[in-house]
C-alpha cells in the first residue's frame, strides 16, 4: 500500500537528522498557524496562490528563493563547522550525513535559490521593461511556479521522511546508481530535478514568446534594456539546455527504478554518457544563473552612475556571444576523463574564448561609471563588490580551462572556491542588487539602505574569508567533499573558512533585519512616483506597486533609456486623452493544484507507491484536459475602472517628488541628434 | 614529451620567482608543503609553471580591471568626487576596440599555450628518458587502491613503490564507482572507470614519499582513501622488492573477491603474487559484450562470489 | 451596441493575438521536444553496440513489422493533413471524419508497437537486459508515449469540434495538434533510419 515507505523513514537514528526534521516540521507548522491566526487563508488563496499576475508570481518566486537560501546556507554552515574540527577525527557528522548535506546544499542553491530568484526578478520586471501587460502565457507561468515549489517541497520533505541523496549535486553514476546508492536519497534528488526542470523549461518558453511577441510599439530589439536582453538569452538557453537535464534525469531514474542500463557498471552501460549529458545542461546552466545578474548590474550601474550605459551594443553582443559559446564548452568539466589531447585542447580554448565577452562587460560597466556621479545605494555597492571579486573568479576559471592545470586542480577545493567565486559575486550579489533595486517597484516602498550596506559588507568580507582559504587548500592538495582529513596544515585554513561562513550568516541576518525594519517604517519610505531612483528604463514608468495591467496605455518607445527619454521630454506622468477597456487573464486554481499533484507524484515515485503514481498522472492529465477545453480564460477591465486607478496614482505625485532632469540633454527628434540604439 | 626537465627553462622566470617569493612569505602557514606549488617531479612542475604563466599573462587585463574599477568609484563618487560629469556619453570606438581586442589577444596567446601544453602534457604520453619505463597497474576499490607490478609479479594495497630514477607509467581502472588517481606532487590526475583503461605517466625528481589519493568522491570511506607513493633509490627499491616477495599472502581470485568488499582505511598490505592477468580480468568484468570465460578465475572475478 | 458586444469584440481581438503567441510558443515547445529526442538518439547511438550478454539488434529487429508501423504513421499524417484542409474549408463534419481515421491509424500504430515490445520482452530482450535495449526502449517508447498523448489529444479535439464547432480557439488547438502529429512523424522517420535500418544491416 505504501511501497517502501515504513516507519523507519523517520530519522530517529541521529540527533542532528532529528533536529533538521524537527526544525522543518516546526517551521511548516508555525507558518500554518500564523496564517490561520491571521485568518489569511482565503486572501492567500484568492489573491496570491491562484494569481496569474506576473508580479505576484515573481514575488512568490523570490520568497521561495529566500526561504530556500536559509536552508541551503544552514547546510553550508554545517559543512564548514564539520571541516573546521574534523582533523583526524569524525567531527560531529558521520560521513553519510555529511554527504547528504553537501548534496542538498548544491541542489538547493542551484535549483531552488538561484533559479527561482532569477525567474522571480525576470517575472516582476521584464514585462514592465518591454511595456507589456503580462507575460505571453500567464497561466503557464503559474504552473511553472508551482512545479518549482513542488520540487523544493520534495527536497524539504526528504529531511523528514527518508534521506536525501549522498551523491553530490551532479549525482555522477555509477555511484548514484541503485547498486551503490540503494535508498530513496537519489530518487528524491532526481524527482526534485525533474519536476522543477519541467517548470523551468515552461518558464523559458514563456519568456521567449513574451519578449518576442509582447513588446510595446517602438521597443525594437536594440532598444530593449540589458536585463531584458539577458532574460531573452537565458530563456533560449533554458529551452535548449533543460531538455538535456530532463533526459539525463529520466534515464538515471529508469536505471534506478526499472533496472535499465544507461549508466551502470557493466551490462552495456556507459557512465561517460551521463557526464556528457548532464554538463550539456550544466554548463549553459551556469550562464543561465549569471547572465540575468549581468543584466541587473547593467541597469544598476547606469542608474546609480547617473549616466547612460556605456557600450550598449557591445554589451548586447557580448551577452549573445556568451549564450552561444556556453554550449561549446561542457567537456571542460571532465578534462580528466581521458579524452585525447586534441579534444581537451579544443574545449579548453573554447572555454577561454568566453572570457573575452565577459571581460568586455566588466570594462563596459567600468566606463559607465567613468565621468559619472556614483551614488552608493546598496544595489550599486553590490555591483562594485561584484566587479572587483568576479575578476578573480574569472582568472581562476581561465586557469582551470587549461587542461594540464586542470589535471592538478580538478576535484580540489580550488575548484570549489572558483565556482563559488563565480556564483556568489556573479549571481547572488546580482540578485541582491536586484532585490534592493526593484523592491520598491514590487511593494511601493524602499528598503532600508543602512542595513543593505551592512549586509553587503558581511557578505563581501565573509565571501573572501570563506573562499580564499579554499583556493590555498587546493594548492595544498585538499580534495573537495572530505568528511575528515589527516593533514594538520589544512586546519587553520578551514577554521578561517568557517569564520567566513559565520560572517555570511551575519549578512543573511542583516537582510532579514533590513526587510523587517523597512516593513516597519514603510510609511516614511513610500515611493509615490513609481520611480524612486531616477531610473532610465520602462519599468520605472509604472506605479509602485504597478496596477494589475501595468500600463493603462501602451507606451511608445524612442530610446534605449525609454523612461529617461520621456522624463526629459516631459511626456512622463501625463494622463492620456482617454482610457480603453483592458483584457486581463482570469486567476486559476489549476496552477497550485497541478503543483500539488506533481509533488505527490514525485513523492509516490520516490517511495514506489504505484497506485498513487497512477492516480496523480491521471489527475494531471485531467487538469490539462480541463484547461485545454476552457475558452473563457480572460475578463475585461472597464475603462472607467482603469481611469479611476490611474487618476488615484497621478493625484499622489507632486512636482517635489519628480527628479531634476536638468543635467541631461534631450536626445532624439527634439534635439536634432539621432537616437542611439535604433534597430 | 621531450626531455621533461627542460620545461623548467622555458618558464617565465620573473613571475615564477615573484609568486614563489609570496609563497615563501606564507611559509608559516604550512604553504611550503603545498604539493602543487612546490612539485617534486617534472610533470607537476611543468603543469604548475603553466598555471603561473597563464596567471601572469591574465594579470595584464585583470589588474587594470580591479584597479581602474576602484579608482573610478573613488574619483566619480557623487559626494566629494572630483571627476568630470558627462551624463550622455555612451560610446567610444577606441575604448571598445581596446576592451575587445586586448582580451582577445591574450586569449590567442593563452590558446596557443593551451594547444601546445595540452599535447606536451598529455597524461597518456610516455615520458622520454634514458631509463626504461616502470609499469604499474592501479585498481580503484571501495575504499582503497590496489597496485599490481607486472615487472615484479607482486601486488600492494594502499602503498605504491617505484624506482625514483625511472619514469612511472600507471594503467588505471576501477572495480567500483568512478575514482580519480592523483599524486599531487608528481602531476595531475586521471579518472578510473570500471571497464575502461586510463593512463597516467609521472616522474619523480629524486627519492621521496608523496601523498596520493582518490580525489573523486566515492562514498563513505572516501576521506580515508589515500596512500603513500614511495619513490625509492636503487637500494631502497630492491629491499622493498625483497620485503614484498617474502610475504606469504598471494592475491588469487578468491583473495581478490575478499579484498573487493567495501572497507575503510585499509592498512598497507603486500602480496607476493597475483592472479594471472588480473588487471585485464577486472576490465573484462564490465565489457559491453559478455563472452565465454577462459578460466575459472576469470569466471569468479567477472561474476563475483557466486 | 451594448457593452457586452463591445467586450466580445475586444476579447476576440485579444484572443487572436494570444493565439498567435500560442502558435509561436508551440513551435518553441516542439524545439525543446526535438532536443529531447536528439539526445535520446545520441544515447542510442552511443549504446547501440553494448548488447552485454543479451541479443543484438540483428536478433530482435523485424523490418517488415517496422514497415507496417511506418506505413500506419505516415498515412495518419496524411489523414491529419486532410482534416486540416477540411478545417480551412470550414467543414466540421469532414474534420471529424478525418480525425477519426487518424485516430484509428494512430491506435493501430500503438497496437503494433505494443506487440513488438511484448514480443521482445517475451523472448528475453527487455530493457533491463543491456545498455543497447535500455536505449532502444527509451527512445522508441518515448516516441510511442508522445503518440499516445497525441491520440488523447485527437479524442479531446473530436469532442471539441462536435461540441463547439470550428471556433477560433478550436481551430488554433487543432492546428497545434497537427504540428505535434507531423512532428512525431518526422521523429519516426529518424527512428526508422537511425535505429531499425542500421540495426539489421
Amino acid at each position: 500500500m505504501l511501497g517502501r515507505l515504513t516507519i523507519e523513514a523517520i530519522p530517529l537514528y541521529s540527533w542532528v537528522a532529528m533536529g533538521g526534521a524537527a526544525v522543518t516540521v516546526c517551521g511548516g507548522l508555525a507558518v500554518f498557524l500564523l496564517i490561520t491566526y491571521l485568518r489569511a487563508w482565503k486572501v492567500l488563496w484568492t489573491d496570491w496562490l491562484t494569481s496569474v499576475d506576473h508580479k505576484k508570481i515573481g514575488i512568490m518566486y523570490v520568497v521561495l528563493a529566500l526561504v530556500m537560501l536559509v536552508r541551503g546556507f544552514v547546510d553550508a554552515l554545517m559543512m564548514r563547522a564539520q571541516q573546521a574540527i574534523a582533523l583526524n577525527s569524525e567531527g560531529y557528522l558521520p560521513p553519510e550525513h555529511f554527504e547528504q548535506i553537501f548534496s542538498s546544499h548544491g541542489t538547493i542553491m542551484i535549483f531552488f535559490v538561484a533559479m527561482p530568484f532569477l525567474t522571480g526578478l525576470i517575472n516582476i520586471i521584464v514585462p514592465q521593461q518591454i511595456g507589456a501587460r503580462d507575460v505571453a502565457f500567464p497561466f503557464l507561468n503559474s504552473v511553472s511556479l508551482w512545479l518549482t515549489a513542488a520540487g523544493a517541497g520534495l527536497v524539504l520533505v526528504s529531511l523528514v521522511v527518508g534521506k536525501f541523496s549522498t551523491a553530490g549535486w551532479t549525482g555522477y553514476p555509477p555511484y548514484s546508481g541503485v547498486e551503490f546508492s540503494p535508498g530513496v536519497g537519489v530518487d528524491y534528488w532526481l524527482w526534485a530535478l525533474i519536476v522543477s526542470g519541467v517548470g523551468s523549461t515552461a518558464s523559458g518558453i514563456n519568456f521567449i514568446v513574451t519578449i518576442v511577441k509582447n513588446r510595446c510599439p517602438g521597443m525594437t530589439y536594440m532598444r530593449m534594456p540589458l536585463f531584458t536582453w539577458t532574460a531573452l538569452c537565458i530563456s533560449v538557453l533554458i529551452a535548449f539546455a533543460f531538455p538535456a537535464l530532463t533526459v539525463v534525469a529520466a534515464q538515471l531514474t529508469l536505471d534506478r527504478t526499472l533496472g535499465f542500463h544507461f549508466f551502470t557498471n557493466g551490462d552495456g552501460g556507459n557512465m561517460m554518457l551521463f557526464a556528457n549529458l548532464i554538463w550539456i545542461w550544466g554548463h549553459p546552466e551556469v550562464y543561465i544563473l549569471i547572465l540575468p545578474a549581468f543584466g541587473i548590474f547593467s541597469e544598476v550601474v547606469a542608474t546609480f552612475s547617473r549616466k547612460r550605459l556605456f557600450g550598449y551594443k557591445s554589451l548586447v553582443y557580448a551577452t549573445a556571444c556568451i549564450a552561444i559559446l556556453s554550449f561549446t564548452v561542457w567537456l571542460h568539466h571532465f578534462f580528466t576523463m581521458g579524452s585525447s589531447a586534441n579534444v581537451n585542447a579544443v574545449f579548453g580554448i573554447a572555454t577561454m574564448i568566453i572570457a573575452v565577452p565577459t571581460g568586455v562587460k566588466i570594462f563596459d560597466w567600468m566606463f559607465t561609471m567613468y565621468r559619472g556621479r556614483i551614488e552608493f545605494h546598496p544595489s550599486m555597492v553590490y555591483t562594485i563588490g561584484f566587479m572587483v571579486t568576479f575578476v578573480i573568479g574569472g582568472v581562476t576559471g581561465v586557469l582551470l580551462a587549461l587542461p594540464p592545470a586542470d589535471y592538478l586542480m580538478h576535484n580540489s577545493t580550488f575548484l570549489v572556491a572558483h565556482f563559488h567565486n563565480m556564483l556568489i559575486p556573479g549571481a547572488l550579489f546580482g540578485y541582491f542588487a536586484g532585490l534592493n533595486y526593484w523592491f520598491p517597484k514590487a511593494f511601493g516602498f524602499k528598503l532600508d539602505a543602512k542595513w543593505g550596506i551592512r549586509s553587503f559588507w558581511f557578505w563581501f568580507i565573509g565571501f573572501y574569508l570563506a573562499f580564499m582559504p579554499l583556493y590555498v587548500l587546493g594548492f595544498m592538495g585538499m580534495s573537495r567533499r572530505m568528511e575528515h582529513y589527516a593533514d594538520p596544515n589544512w586546519q587553520p585554513y578551514l577554521i578561517v573558512a568557517a569564520l567566513g561562513a559565520l560572517c555570511i550568516l551575519c549578512g543573511i541576518i542583516c537582510i532579514a533585519v533590513q526587510l523587517y525594519v523597512s516593513a516597519k517604517n514603510w510609511g516614511s519610505a513610500r515611493d509615490v512616483t513609481g520611480d524612486p531612483w531616477n531610473g532610465r528604463t520602462l519599468d520605472w514608468a509604472t506605479s509602485s506597486p504597478p496596477a494589475p495591467y501595468n500600463f493603462a496605455v501602451l507606451p511608445e518607445v524612442r530610446d534605449v533609456d525609454a523612461f529617461h527619454d520621456m522624463k526629459i521630454h516631459g511626456t512622463a506622468y501625463r494622463p492620456p486623452a482617454h482610457y480603453e477597456d483592458i483584457v486581463m487573464p482570469r486567476k486559476s486554481g489549476l496552477g497550485p493544484i497541478i503543483g500539488a499533484v506533481a509533488f505527490v507524484l514525485g513523492f509516490a515515485f520516490v517511495w514506489y507507491i504505484w497506485w498513487l503514481v497512477a492516480l496523480s498522472l491521471v489527475l494531471i492529465l485531467i487538469c490539462i484536459g480541463i484547461r485545454a477545453c476552457d475558452d473563457d480564460t480572460d475578463f475585461v477591465m472597464p475603462a472607467a475602472e482603469v481611469a479611476r486607478i490611474e487618476a488615484a496614482h497621478l493625484a499622489q505625485i507632486t512636482p517635489v517628488d519628480m527628479h531634476d532632469m536638468r543635467d541631461f540633454e534631450p536626445r532624439g527628434a527634439a534635439s536634432g541628434t539621432p537616437l542611439a540604439g535604433r534597430a | 614529451m621531450t626531455i621533461p626537465r627542460s620545461i623548467l627553462k622555458n618558464s617565465n622566470h620573473f613571475w615564477t620567482a615573484g609568486l614563489l617569493g609570496i609563497c615563501f612569505l606564507l611559509q608559516g602557514c604550512g604553504i611550503s608543503d603545498a604539493p602543487i606549488l612546490f612539485p617534486k617531479g617534472p610533470v607537476a612542475l611543468a603543469e604548475r609553471n603553466l598555471l603561473f604563466t597563464a596567471f601572469a599573462v591574465m594579470m595584464i587585463v585583470a589588474l587594470p580591471a580591479i584597479v581602474l574599477t576602484l579608482y573610478f568609484v573613488w574619483r566619480y563618487r557623487r559626494d566629494g568626487g572630483k571627476g568630470a560629469y558627462t551624463p550622455d556619453w555612451d560610446s567610444s570606438w577606441k575604448i571598445e576596440s581596446v576592451v575587445w581586442l586586448v582580451p582577445a589577444a591574450i586569449i590567442v596567446v593563452l590558446g596557443t599555450l593551451v594547444w601546445q601544453s595540452t599535447h606536451r602534457l598529455d597524461p597518456y604520453k610516455e615520458l622520454v628518458s634514458d631509463q626504461p619505463v616502470f609499469r604499474v597497474q592501479a585498481v580503484a576499490l571501495d575504499w582503497k587502491w590496489l597496485f599490481l607490478y607486472p615487472e615484479l609479479g607482486v601486488a600492494s594495497v594502499n602503498e605504491l613503490a617505484f624506482p625514483a630514477d625511472r619514469p612511472l607509467s600507471i594503467e588505471i581502472t576501477s572495480d567500483t564507482v568512478m575514482n580519480s588517481l592523483m599524486i599531487p606532487a608528481l602531476g595531475g590526475q586521471i579518472y578510473a572507470m570500471a571497464g575502461m583503461r586510463s593512463e597516467l605517466n609521472l616522474l619523480a625528481d629524486e627519492p621521496g614519499v608523496f601523498m596520493g589519493r582518490n580525489t573523486m568522491y566515492s562514498g563513505d570511506g572516501f576521506a580515508d582513501q589515500h596512500f603513500k607513493a614511495h619513490a625509492l633509490s636503487g637500494d631502497g627499491f630492491s629491499s622493498w622488492k625483497d620485503k614484498v616477495a617474502e610475504e606469504t599472502a598471494k592475491l588469487d581470485a578468491e583473495t581478490y573477491l575478499q579484498l573487493h568488499k567495501q572497507s575503510t582505511a585499509n592498512p598497507v598490505t603486500y602480496y607476493s603474487a597475483y592472479e594471472t592477468d588480473l588487471f585485464n580480468l577486472i576490465l573484462r568484468k564490465y565489457s559491453p559484450i559478455v563472452g565465454p570465460y577462459e578460466s575459472k578465475a576469470a569466471e569468479l572475478i567477472c561474476r563475483g562470489a557466486a | 451596441m451594448s457593452d457586452t458586444a463591445m467586450n466580445e469584440d475586444l476579447l476576440e481581438h485579444e484572443e487572436r493575438k494570444s493565439l498567435e503567441s500560442r502558435e509561436f510558443g508551440f513551435w518553441v515547445y516542439l524545439m525543446t521536444d526535438a532536443i529531447i529526442f536528439a539526445l535520446l538518439f545520441a544515447s542510442y547511438v552511443v549504446l547501440s553496440k553494448n548488447s552485454a550478454a543479451g541479443p543484438t539488434s540483428k536478433d530482435v529487429f523485424d523490418l517488415s513489422h517496422t514497415a507496417g508501423e511506418t506505413a500506419l504513421l505516415l498515412f495518419s499524417s496524411l489523414t491529419f493533413g486532410l482534416a486540416t484542409i477540411a478545417m480551412s474549408l470550414g467543414r466540421s463534419g469532414r474534420v471529424v471524419q478525418w480525425l477519426i481515421v487518424t485516430l484509428v491509424l494512430g491506435l493501430g500504430f500503438l497496437a503494433m508497437e505494443m506487440i513488438e515490445f511484448s514480443g521482445m520482452i517475451g523472448q528475453g530482450a527487455g530493457p533491463e537486459t543491456s545498455g543497447f535495449l535500455s536505449a532502444f526502449f527509451t527512445l522508441v517508447g518515448t516516441h510511442g508515449l508522445h503518440v499516445a498523448f497525441g491520440v488523447i489529444g485527437i479524442c479531446v479535439m473530436i469532442g471539441q469540434v462536435l461540441a463547439k464547432g470550428l471556433t477560433i480557439p478550436v481551430r488554433s488547438r487543432l492546428f497545434r495538434l497537427g504540428l505535434f502529429w507531423h512532428f512525431l512523424d518526422i521523429v519516426w522517420i529518424g527512428i526508422f533510419s537511425v535505429v531499425y535500418l542500421p540495426g539489421v544491416m
